[in-house]
């Protein structure tokens, strides 16, 4: 399956993955998935199970594939060592909230962009815009241990668009979070691509946020990409309404 | 862009603060004047079978600050921690018998051939945590207790090992020459481990405390930050091992004679648990370990009780630090202190007699 989320004509800055297949054992998470993420925020979605954390901890560098590729900016992503790649520029959010508790706000942010090699630019700069730019409004020396789950949610994307980052994939961001602040952190995503320059992937179950950050969204279901293309097209696409409801038949 | 500058700008002028705040002030005056007691007075104050147990508790004050970077720090549970000790402290006594080098430049050699050794134990953390790392330790831990129980700890005699079964006059292993005396030396071992301290302090405080920190709740959160785990890890156990060797050879001058004896392995099992009891989240937990480690058997022997209570007591220890105060006593302790403190202050306002009371 081949499919295309976004502008035909991008120039660099995109991820084109081709055939990528992850085997757990006898299961198989990722079954020759190929599409192309293009410049700006992307949506990916699917009904639970369907391999979306499996994609991005092969993007991150924790899940060896089976067989596929993954080109991003032109590099061959997948030939560069895990640690190696928030250097290179990926930077990725959790499923289960993952700010460092020890740590203060700034000491999670700083953590970063210390092993970033940004030669030429100020960390406690870079760090205080990066807090300020997700709207986290507390003193960087609070400890995160303090904080309520939405403001270490922001301390998690402050870490992910801290220097220069290239390609930010945010796993469910907004789970658990109350309307209002779901709202402020889609605001932020909105703005992350043009801040930043980054591409950002958004996996989330919240439709209503997914259409509000994503021109483009791809559709996972059991490891294979069945739909992508503009996010409204995507979401009103049959195959992707009885995936979700769990009647789709798998080819 | 313009938005996110000016937002950056005020919050520039807010921090990081120029000055450091009234805590950490507050903090370095205690630390300090803590120190100059223990370095002048202390030893005014104690007989010399006191201050013995007090150099005792200098050494093992570092060895327990070794474990407590390991598995405060990093989540790395090492059970071979004495055997470290015995590596530094035979290094040292080595290198004191073959050697005229003076004891600093000893200790130093020490610390850092034990870095080597220890790093090579640490090696299967990089593929284990938790009771398997344990274990494993602890099983490296025992091969070298035996292999010291073999060649001996050097008492002068000749050869690579140093060690002279046969020799009727045995000599002492030197100290510095300006710490010959017990109080002197005293003194020096509480020196040399203050400077152990801000070593791991400053460890602590910056990137490789961060990355530490990272990795112990989450090692996947800690790659996607960048952090190189392997690395961070086996420096963990490079700079534990430092101190562990740096602590044996303050060891060896101390005791004058080392035994493999001296070294049982299970007596890392009972460091572990006075570290965690001590707490092993804070630089204080290591003097509290040792305190509890060194002093109470000291009390007890002089109070003609046996210190093999000790082995129920922390047995104890453990289980209530573990059920009701995880960070140990250096974080109970002055939370339980204020709690006193408020108990006692409400209890004297009920009882004054003009308190406002109706």
């Amino acid at each position: 399956m081949t499919g295309t989320a976004g502008g035909v004509n991008a120039a660099n800055g995109r991820v084109d993955v081709a055939d990528l297949t992850v085997r757990y054992g006898g299961v198989t998470s990722l079954d020759g998935m190929s599409v192309t993420f293009e410049p700006g925020t992307c949506g990916l979605i699917g009904p639970n199970g369907a391999g979306k954390t499996t994609f991005f901890n092969v993007l991150s560098g924790f899940v060896r594939p089976a067989a596929g590729t993954v080109r991003a900016f032109g590099e061959d992503l997948l030939s560069i060592v895990h640690y190696r790649r928030a250097r290179w520029g990926v930077r990725r959010t959790f499923q289960t909230e993952q700010a460092i508790e020890e740590l203060s706000v700034f000491d999670n942010v700083a953590m970063v962009h210390e092993h970033s090699r940004l030669n030429g630019s100020s960390r406690v700069k870079d760090v205080l815009s990066a807090v300020s730019f997700v709207g986290l409004d507390v003193d960087p020396s609070t400890r995160v241990r303090t904080l309520s789950a939405g403001q270490r949610r922001l301390v998690e994307v402050a870490r992910a668009v801290v220097g220069r980052p290239k390609l930010v994939l945010l796993d469910e961001p907004a789970a658990g979070l109350p309307d209002e602040e779901t709202e402020h952190l889609g605001a932020v995503i909105r703005q992350i691509p043009e801040q930043t320059g980054a591409l950002t992937i958004l996996v989330d179950h919240d439709m209503s946020l997914v259409s509000a950050c994503c021109a483009t969204t791809a559709v996972l279901d059991f490891g294979k990409l069945i739909a992508s293309g503009p996010t409204d097209e995507v979401l009103r696409d049959e195959r992707v309404i009885s995936a979700y409801l769990g009647t789709a038949e798998v080819s | 862009m313009l938005d996110v500058a000016d937002r950056t700008a005020s919050a520039r002028q807010r921090w990081p603060p120029r000055r450091p705040d009234a805590r950490t002030l507050a903090r370095a005056a205690v630390i300090t004047v803590l120190l100059l007691f223990v370095l002048l007075a202390l030893p005014q104050l104690l007989s010399l079978y006191y201050i013995d147990a007090m150099t005792q508790v200098a050494v093992y004050s570092m060895v327990a600050l070794g474990l407590g970077v390991l598995v405060g720090r990093v989540g790395l549970v090492s059970l071979g921690q004495v055997a470290v000790l015995a590596i530094g402290a035979w290094v040292a006594a080595r290198l004191l018998f073959a050697t005229s080098m003076p004891y600093p430049v000893v200790l130093l050699e020490a610390g850092l051939i034990t870095m080597v050794a220890g790093t090579v134990i640490g090696l299967p953390a990089l593929r284990l945590r938790g009771l398997y790392l344990a274990l494993i330790t602890l099983m490296l831990a025992g091969a070298i207790t035996v292999v010291l129980a073999t060649v001996n700890f050097p008492n002068g005699g000749h050869g690579f090992t140093g060690y002279n079964g046969s020799s009727v006059h045995i000599p002492p292993i030197r100290r510095p020459s300006i710490a010959g005396g017990d109080p002197a030396y005293f003194r020096y071992a509480v020196v040399v481990a203050a400077l152990m301290f801000l070593l791991a302090w400053a460890h602590i405080r910056t990137r490789p405390g961060r990355a530490w920190a990272a990795i112990r709740q989450s090692e996947p959160a800690a790659l996607a930050a960048g952090i190189n785990t392997t690395l961070y890890k086996l420096w963990a156990f490079a700079l534990a091992s430092f101190i562990t060797g740096v602590a044996g050879g303050v060891l060896a001058g101390a005791v004058h004679y080392l035994y493999s004896i001296d070294f049982p392995t299970q007596d890392s099992i009972t460091l572990l648990a006075v570290v965690l009891m001590g707490g092993a989240y804070s630089l204080w937990g290591a003097i509290i370990a040792a305190l509890l480690l060194q002093l109470l058997p000291a009390l007890l022997n002089n109070w003609g009780v046996s210190a093999d209570w000790l082995t129920i007591l922390f047995g104890i220890g453990v289980l209530q630090v573990l059920t009701t105060a995880p960070a140990g006593l250096a974080d109970q302790a002055p939370k339980d202190l204020a709690r006193l403190g408020r108990l006692l202050l409400a209890l004297a306002r009920r009882l004054a007699p003009s308190g406002g009371t109706r």
